[in-house]
């Protein structure tokens, strides 16, 4: 066991991964010899030389066709995304290519060897375009993993999971945590089950569902709640696709009561998606209506983030109500 | 290094704007129009039988583009995609290859895919979407793949597979396999960011990659020059990007063959990616979705006609004596019995089992896909009149 923060987790997983089979590539922009913008790559072309770990031209669209390519030639391509926010310009490779090659192609090819890291989420000054929560728009796409760790732990664990997944995985990073959140981690090898929720803490009285870094405010707001004598269960999704909808039902249908938070936008989020499912398995269980505590739906801001952030206090807020209604 | 580089630049004090037109690429030709060989010219070395087996190609090509779009036409099949006009720059260039080279292609390519041994069955299994599809019947027609042969499967949307083409290039090299990967496109997909990416990477990485552009004057309805592009064509981009870069005439597979055989050359021992551009013209429509009399002259088509890949090479072998009159018109007959039994067979296959609706979206279906699967057969079941294609097998053995 080693104290790591998130990044030095991430940065374990891929040194394990690469170490482990030499047809793992790493690779994104500035993620070479300088380490990425993060430092999550770092050391690893000193180590694997640069032609496992290094630059690409400035090009997400490329960095992801590449890496789509490298994948289906049976190698596996661990490619970074310096923000979630600029996924997009490739999001063609990912909803149209990486998702449905195997499908399309009736599983004469795959892309099963490939892995997307991008960090996400806000709480860091960063405004509209360093701020993101993408999550829900990959989260439609058949074809896809999604994967967004709460500590480092969790991550490195899930990294070397979806690294060798043989299906394509989007390995959401809350870049808010990669220093802050810091914790013991085994140094060897260990793998984490992908599509699988862990239930952080139990409880009898209500049940919070939150993934990434939201699960930080999850378990600070049933900390306050507890305060009040009210006992959450709180719940880290880890996968969004595919989600472990057994395990929250089995939760919600035991408390009567759920709170999905996130921190992306309301409406279209992932969230929607948890509650409708679950108004659907659990109604009979329910005692008052599902709350979504989310971000409100305007371009992510950044005077006003503050007020914006989904902190523990609307968390906690939000259990109160579901408590009294 | 950047740094270094300039400081080495050559400094003006004048200003001086380069043209857009300062770089203007010749066109490789061997065989002139009238199927004879340019004085001067060398023909690259092809024995007869690797000739009649390119001849061969083209002559099924031909026949099953022309067949097929009028089995669209009577209703038989959904949509085709023909490369009419354009067999050359497909089945020179896969002829060039070897066997184990990836090759990804946009959707005109099927020469290449027939070249590589893709029978008459496979195509047509594909283009009925029936059980026997290597693509389970998911993608429309002529979207084939085929992992044997080493031809990556089609996907509609433009110009994704070039940036995929580096990667797979990247793969070969790191592996030391001694194969390369060439990757077919227009000139209209060359417009897309995907292409620019899939360039420069390949350049700054020195993959070994052959990007062969079938520049045949439209995208759907957009002619090329002035509406899709003011400079010199595709081919100046290629040197942008510090790459090897040649472009030929389209329509004659001597000279697609000789570019192809030497890019292989450069790709493979020298990790040099290199862009072709073979200069051709869509003879048919877009797909049987388009009709090109809304946007161009029959004078126009004429034009090209005359200038026709297959009579060209055709005249070619009758002239070195490798072939008569009387064997093509013997190759073209047994090609069109064969495109004609094959189309019979094919479309009284069976589609796939609807089980097959969830497998492959990963490599095993996960529960809720299962679930979803349970309910829509339930449903089926319920209602077999409105499904005819699957209730009648849905609880059936098969698969």
């Amino acid at each position: 066991m080693a104290n790591m923060n998130l990044l030095q987790a991430i940065n374990s997983a891929l040194d394990i991964a690469m170490a482990k089979n030499d047809k793992v590539y790493s690779f994104g922009e500035d993620t070479g010899a300088f380490g990425g913008v993060f430092r999550a790559t770092s050391k690893l072309t000193d180590k694997y030389g640069r032609h496992r770990n290094f630059n690409t031209p400035l090009v997400e669209q490329g960095i992801l066709g590449f890496a789509n390519g490298l994948a289906s030639q049976g190698s596996y391509a661990v490619a970074e995304i310096q923000f979630g926010d600029y996924i997009f310009p490739a999001f063609d490779q990912i909803v149209n290519e990486s998702a449905k090659f195997r499908y399309r192609s009736g599983n004469e090819f795959n892309v099963g060897g490939l892995t997307i890291r991008t960090p996400y989420g806000g709480g860091i000054a960063g405004g509209h375009y360093h701020s993101q929560s993408p999550e829900a728009y990959f989260a439609h796409t058949p074809g896809l993993k999604i994967v967004m760790p709460r500590n480092p732990y969790m991550a490195k664990g899930l990294l070397l999971s979806a690294i060798f997944d043989p299906n394509p995985v989007l390995f959401m990073e809350p870049k808010r945590l990669y220093r802050a959140s810091t914790g013991e981690v085994p140094e060897e090898e260990y793998t984490l089950e992908l599509g699988k929720a862990d239930v952080v803490r139990e409880g009898k009285d209500l049940t919070i569902v939150a993934w990434g870094a939201q699960v930080e405010m999850a378990e600070k707001a049933a900390d306050k709640a507890a305060e009040d004598g009210i006992d959450c269960e709180v719940i880290d999704l880890v996968s969004l696709l595919p989600w472990d909808i057994d395990t929250v039902a089995k939760s919600v249908m035991k408390t009567g009561r759920l709170v999905v938070t996130q921190e992306a936008p309301l409406t279209n989020g992932f969230a929607s998606e948890v509650a409708a499912t679950i108004q659907d398995k659990c109604f009979l269980y329910l005692e008052s209506p599902i709350a979504r505590v989310c971000g409100l739906d305007v371009p992510y801001p950044l005077c006003h983030e503050k007020e914006y952030f989904v902190d523990h206090l609307k968390v906690y807020e939000a259990v109160k109500a579901s408590m009294t209604y | 290094m950047a740094q270094d580089k300039q400081h080495q630049l050559e400094i003006v004090t004048k200003p001086s704007f380069l043209d857009g037109s300062a770089l203007q690429i010749p066109m490789l030709q061997i065989l002139k129009e009238d199927g004879t060989v340019h004085k001067g010219a060398k023909a690259p070395e092809i024995d007869k039988d690797l000739a009649l087996k390119m001849f061969d190609t083209m002559q099924f090509i031909r026949i099953l583009d022309e067949r097929m779009i009028a089995a669209q036409r009577q209703g038989r099949i959904s949509f085709y995609l023909s490369s009419l006009g354009e067999e050359a720059a497909s089945i020179g260039s896969a002829a060039a290859l070897d066997d184990g080279d990836m090759i990804m292609g946009q959707y005109r390519e099927q020469g290449a895919l027939a070249y590589r041994g893709f029978t008459v069955e496979q195509f047509m299994d594909q283009l009925f979407s029936n059980e026997r599809d290597l693509g389970k019947g998911r993608q429309m027609p002529v979207h084939y793949g085929c992992a044997d042969l080493n031809f990556m499967t089609i996907a509609s949307p433009l110009a994704t597979q070039i940036p995929q083409a580096t990667g797979y290039a990247y793969g070969q090299k790191m592996d030391k396999t001694g194969n390369c990967t060439i990757c077919y496109f227009g000139e209209g997909a060359a417009s897309e960011g995907d292409f620019h990416a899939a360039l420069n990477m390949a350049a700054v990485y020195k993959v070994p990659a052959i990007f062969f552009c079938r520049n045949n004057g439209y995208a759907i309805s957009t002619p090329s020059q002035g509406e899709q592009y003011a400079g010199d064509g595709i081919a100046p981009r290629g040197v942008a990007y510090g790459m090897k870069t040649i472009r030929v005439d389209g329509n004659d597979i001597l000279a697609v063959y000789l570019a192809t055989q030497m890019a292989r050359k450069l790709a493979v021992e020298e990790n040099e990616p290199v862009l072709i551009e073979g200069m051709s013209y869509r003879m048919a429509g877009h797909s049987t979705s388009d009709d090109p009399t809304g946007y161009r002259t029959r004078d126009e088509e004429d034009a090209w006609r005359a200038k026709d890949p297959l009579a060209r090479f055709q005249t070619y072998l009758i002239k070195k004596k490798w072939l008569t009159e009387k064997d093509a018109e013997a190759i073209f007959a047994e090609k069109k019995a064969a495109v004609l039994a094959a189309l019979k067979k094919s479309e009284k296959v069976p589609a796939p089992h609807i089980d097959e609706l969830i497998n492959d979206v990963y490599d095993t279906p996960t529960q809720q896909l299962k679930e979803q699967l349970e309910q829509l057969k339930a449903h089926i079941r319920k209602y077999p009149e409105a499904y005819p294609k699957t209730a009648s097998r849905i609880d059936g053995g098969d698969k």
